[in-house]
């Protein structure tokens, strides 16, 4: 196992078994020795990755901030090598309902807000910045679905939706794809009174003195075509058609939501 | 010049994206326009997860069609009008006919080759037995008068007992090659299904004749049921087939013949008649099929002979038919305990014996056994019938 080239992934849902284990499978014939750890939440995943416990991290966007902020509190670096087409230039977006008379995030200003879980990226952390931009303060109503999870899991956006249609909260914050996705449930009648600027998510996250395995690992990974039958429908649970270059442009949202609210602070002092 | 589609005021949570996979479905690019209120946020989602790129233009937004195609490689799961000679498991359980998208999971279906099972006669006996089925509630005079003697009725208690069991194993038997049949061979598969149906309602008419009079059903020996297990061990289609339809369904068609023309009361005669209406279709398509396999490749034949010497080595030290069941049908066809009765019900069981036998023997030379071969292998067939 010495030579073994292993990735950290957190199970925010079953799926992510099949996945890996699928991926690993396909490494397999390519002859790349290929395994996985799986955890329950991502800040155990980064204080392993920075242990040494396995060499890259499937890492949700506050995961990679993480990465890079506890590294560099140790004197490390940490870079990506890559992520989904499906990661780049995301946006999250506030909604109300279709017979609201809001028009404005500033006609918010004193309403109830209904986010994701505390440390989603997409429906709290960088929608909430746009209010602090804007200066409007607002009642946040927060839906936490598996904390520690980085808003994975769409809970904590539906149960926020289902929250605006009920009249519990006056707005609801998704990722942009969930307004359709919620209204072919039946979670319709919502419409977007502010979107967000473009930012990334996931990426894969490696940090300094990683085996030269992760040169092979990375041609493998942007290699894999949508075309071919064998992947593409763990390309399709994974929810990408190719994986691409890694680029670090497109935290700078999240960063700055992190520094507004203090996100990490307490976990960061802590290490 | 880039076609243009107006979407109005048509949201993509309302349904258009349907008018944009068309546009796109004829043209690389495509320029979109719109009024809805969501429309650059919904298209722009909607198009990363699609794969398509997306950039804003003068007066709406380009797209141009993801190079990611799901239905590169796929191929039709043969004509839908045709049966191929093999199914690949690549097909799935896709229609015949179908567009199939590569890399189906094999869900194991290894009676793929057309030779093993098919019947160019499966359809029209599907639609006959579709068309036949018949409604235990109201096909059959459950109100009809009961007048024979006790022990008769225990006989027809006895009988209805045997014939559940053997029902039984007419039902799992086949329906164990069902789970393993390609579906490309559509109309096999339906006929194996409504035959299960047929069984399942036989199973049920019997059982509802037993308890019209009595609490508890009959006997069931370890020689009857040791008989019917040998038909569960055969891995083989067209040898279970054989055994099961062409020799012991055809067996007990005669046997519901006899309990039509012989048993005591208009219920039971009734539900015999009804059930071997379905029977006969299942010793047709057994006929059928095998003819075909036979004709295709005559060593076939060869392998059922040996499969009954096989059976019947197997069943060598057990009892067969069970004398309860044959004194049973004494009985039954006797309809009172007068010596003069009992000599008619025997005779009329002896019949029975024979009239199963020279079926047998037809049914054997039909599938291309010369008339000494039939009348050797139709000796060997179980002395349990089925």
């Amino acid at each position: 196992m010495r030579n073994t080239l292993i990735l950290g992934a957190v199970a925010y849902d079953a799926k992510v078994v099949p996945i890996w284990d699928g991926f690993k499978a396909w490494f397999a014939k390519r002859e790349l020795d290929f395994d996985f750890v799986l955890y329950t939440n991502y800040e155990r995943q980064v204080e392993a990755h920075l242990r040494g416990d396995f060499h890259v991290a499937w890492n949700s966007p506050l995961a990679w901030i993480e990465t890079v902020r506890l590294a560099r509190k140790r004197g490390r670096d940490a870079s990506t090598i890559a992520m989904r087409d499906t990661d780049k230039d995301l946006k999250s977006v506030v909604l109300v309902r279709d017979d609201s008379a809001v028009k404005s995030l500033a006609e918010l200003r004193g309403k109830r807000v209904g986010v994701g879980a505390a440390d989603s990226p997409q429906a709290t952390l960088i929608p909430l910045l746009s209010f602090a931009d804007a200066g409007v303060d607002v009642e946040v109503v927060r839906h936490d679905v598996l904390v520690g999870k980085h808003g994975d899991h769409v809970g904590g956006e539906r149960d926020a939706v289902k929250a605006l249609l009920a009249g519990a909260v006056d707005a609801a914050c998704v990722i942009d794809g969930n307004r359709v996705a919620f209204a072919r449930e039946g979670l319709g009648g919502t419409r977007v009174v502010h979107a967000t600027p473009a930012y990334d998510h996931c990426n894969m996250t490696v940090l300094d003195g990683v085996p030269t395995t992760i040169t092979r690992f990375r041609e493998l990974l942007l290699s894999m075509s949508y075309d071919d039958p064998e992947v593409r429908p763990l390309l399709d649970m994974e929810g990408l058609k190719v994986w691409e270059a890694g680029r670090t442009s497109g935290y700078v949202l999240l960063e700055r939501a992190c520094d507004r609210f203090g996100t990490l602070d307490a976990w960061l002092a802590a290490q | 010049m880039t076609p243009a589609i107006d979407l109005d005021d048509l949201g993509l949570d309302e349904g258009g994206h349907l008018l944009v996979k068309r546009a796109l479905h004829t043209h690389g690019q495509i320029l979109v326009r719109g009024r809805a209120p969501s429309l650059d946020v919904d298209l722009s989602a909607w198009c990363r997860t699609q794969g398509h790129r997306i950039e804003p233009a003068a007066d709406g937004f380009a797209i141009t069609r993801s190079p990611h195609d799901r239905w590169r490689g796929a191929e039709r799961a043969g004509a839908v009008d045709r049966a191929a000679d093999f199914a690949p498991a690549r097909w799935g359980l896709a229609a015949r006919g179908a567009l199939v998208e590569a890399g189906v999971p094999d869900v194991g279906l290894p009676l793929a080759y057309k030779v093993d099972i098919w019947a160019d006669e499966a359809a029209r006996l599907y639609a006959q037995a579709a068309a036949a089925q018949w409604d235990p509630a109201t096909a059959i005079p459950w109100d009809a008068p009961i007048e024979h003697p006790d022990e008769v009725e225990d006989a027809v208690v006895q009988v209805m007992t045997y014939l559940i069991e053997n029902e039984t194993a007419a039902l799992l038997v086949p329906t164990r090659f069902l789970g393993r049949l390609h579906p490309h061979f559509r109309e096999v598969m339906q006929l194996l299904a409504i035959q299960a149906a047929d069984e399942a309602r036989h199973i049920e008419v019997f059982t509802r004749r037993a308890r019209l009079r009595r609490g508890e059903l009959g006997l069931s020996t370890a020689g009857g049921q040791a008989s019917l297990a040998t038909l569960f061990d055969e891995p083989d289609f067209a040898i279970a087939s054989f055994l099961l339809s062409v020799l012991g369904e055809g067996s007990f068609l005669a046997l519901l013949w006899f309990l039509r023309d012989h048993a005591p009361d208009a219920c039971t005669r009734e539900l015999a008649r009804l059930a071997a209406q379905d029977e006969a279709r299942h010793v047709a398509f057994g006929l059928a099929h095998l003819g075909r396999h036979v004709q295709e490749d005559p060593t076939v034949r060869g392998r059922l002979a040996a499969a009954i010497e096989r059976r019947h080595g197997a069943l060598t030290n057990t009892a067969g038919l069970n004398a309860e069941v044959f004194d049973a049908l004494v009985l039954l066809a006797a309809g009172d305990w007068t010596p003069a009765s009992l000599r008619r019900g025997h005779a009329a069981v002896v019949a029975l014996v024979g009239e199963m036998d020279s079926g047998r023997r037809q049914r054997l030379t039909r599938l291309g056994f010369d008339a000494a071969q039939a009348a050797a292998l139709s000796a060997l067939h179980t002395r349990n019938f089925m």
